[in-house]
């Protein structure tokens, strides 16, 4: 039988901890929205350069097009995958997710695929896993700009030039709402335009000349899509861990209120058995 | 006819509105794009892109290369990177030039010299601007600066 005393240390280490998560889920909230606000600020982008490549794969070009090395397919020998993850846990369940749909990924590949990762609970769990880990990159920040993930697209894209990968995926959280994140694995090498969504077919002008502005254009969408990945994965680890945290708050508020009444018993029934005790002295003394 | 200029980056976009002309540095020299331009669709390589306006100031953006779109009267701008002459600092944009000059001077790798002309061509775009813009404000720092 705990003690008055036990029972009231252990509210306020409750307590404590309560005050601890609500501090947590107030900056990611905070954090959540400058995360989403970059997510919806570079939507046009992405959306006019998806737009831009559709339309230039459909123009005619010369023979030297199939020659572009970010379009080419080549008979898979060797797969990368680039693992995009947040730098912390504490956000519910959405690390654990996002290990499971990279897990199950490299499992069914029948090629060895090598690992670059962004964040370091990536890079632990291909660490843990025994996994050819290539790179990893760390410490990004909150709120990254496009040119501190230059280093990492342009990496890829070398490795695929190179020749030595012949097909990378991207593996990121998928920002859904506040609610709901989900992991994701997209292709990224090589680019396959047939897929883009074109809004429009126009006979543009190409200055100076398709083959130019597709070569400039490609590096470009694998930068962009390198860069949503990242800002998106943020935002869906920032409202994870708001809604994480929240939940946490709630269950030791909820916690600190059972423990309060448990005490509040306890206490009662000692002061019950004090008076009883006094009484039954003071009759036998009358007695 | 106005037409409708968008200039947007991967971070965020930059400007949207009505304008009457736009004069952006393609690739092969200056490009002027009045409304009912043909499609068209370019690379743009780092310069100063001018906008005007009737009845306003002109208005200068340092763009560090990008692409250009031209359709049915719509102008968008894709920059890799890309400040409005009013967000410049021109202490800092200093700064930048005098250390791109720097690394120039220390002769590294040919990578490493390729990356500080490059940096360096960025600074003194966004320089130019600043001070093209200083007369007609009076030279007033910018302000946060």
């Amino acid at each position: 039988m705990p003690s008055v005393r036990d029972i009231r240390r252990r509210i306020r280490s409750v307590d404590n901890t309560a005050k601890v998560t609500n501090a947590m889920s107030l900056v990611a909230a905070s954090k959540m929205r400058r995360a989403q606000n970059a997510v919806l600020e570079g939507r046009p982008y992405s959306v006019k350069i998806q737009s831009l490549i559709a339309n230039l794969a459909a123009q005619p070009m010369d023979d030297e097009a199939g020659a572009q090395p970010l379009l080419a397919v080549r008979t898979v020998q060797n797969a990368t995958v680039l693992m995009i993850s947040p730098d912390r846990g504490l956000c519910g369940g959405l690390n654990a997710n996002l290990y499971r749909a990279v897990g199950n990924f490299i499992l069914v590949r029948d090629v060895p695929v090598q690992a670059v990762t962004v964040g370091r609970k990536g890079r632990d769990f291909m660490a843990r896993t025994n996994q050819d880990l290539k790179a990893t990159f760390t410490d990004l920040g909150e709120t990254p700009l496009l040119v501190d993930t230059h280093a990492i697209s342009h990496m890829i894209i070398d490795s695929y030039c190179e020749g030595q990968t012949d097909e990378v995926y991207l593996a990121f959280t998928k920002y859904v709402s506040t609610m709901a994140q989900e992991p994701v694995i997209e292709k990224l090498l090589p680019i396959e335009p047939a897929k883009l969504t074109s809004a429009e077919s126009v006979g543009y002008i190409y200055e100076p000349g398709n083959l130019a502005v597709l070569q400039s254009l490609l590096p470009r969408y694998i930068e962009m899509q390198v860069y949503h990945a990242i800002i998106e994965s943020i935002a869906s680890e920032q409202s994870a861990r708001m809604v994480a945290m929240r939940a946490a708050t709630e269950n030791a508020t909820e916690l600190s209120g059972d423990l309060t009444l448990v005490m509040n018993k306890l206490r009662q029934e000692s002061i019950t058995n004090e008076l009883l005790d006094l009484i039954g002295g003071a009759m036998a003394l009358e007695g | 006819m106005p037409m409708n200029l968008e200039i947007i980056t991967a971070e965020r976009s930059v400007y949207s509105g009505e304008v009457d002309m736009v004069i952006a540095p393609g690739l092969d020299g200056q490009l002027g794009i009045l409304p009912k331009h043909a499609p068209l669709m370019t690379v743009l390589k780092p310069g100063e892109l001018t906008v005007k306006k009737s009845g306003e100031e002109d208005m200068y953006v340092a763009v560090s290369g990008g692409f250009m779109e031209v359709i049915g009267n719509r102008v968008s701008v894709l920059a890799d990177a890309c400040e409005r002459s009013d967000e410049i600092d021109e202490a800092r944009a200093e700064q930048a030039m005098q250390r791109a000059q720097e690394r120039l001077a220390q002769r590294g790798s040919d990578m490493e010299l390729e990356r500080a002309m490059s940096s360096l061509q960025r600074a003194q775009i966004r320089v130019n601007l600043v001070r093209r813009r200083r007369p007609r404000t009076g030279g007033q720092p910018p302000i946060g600066s």
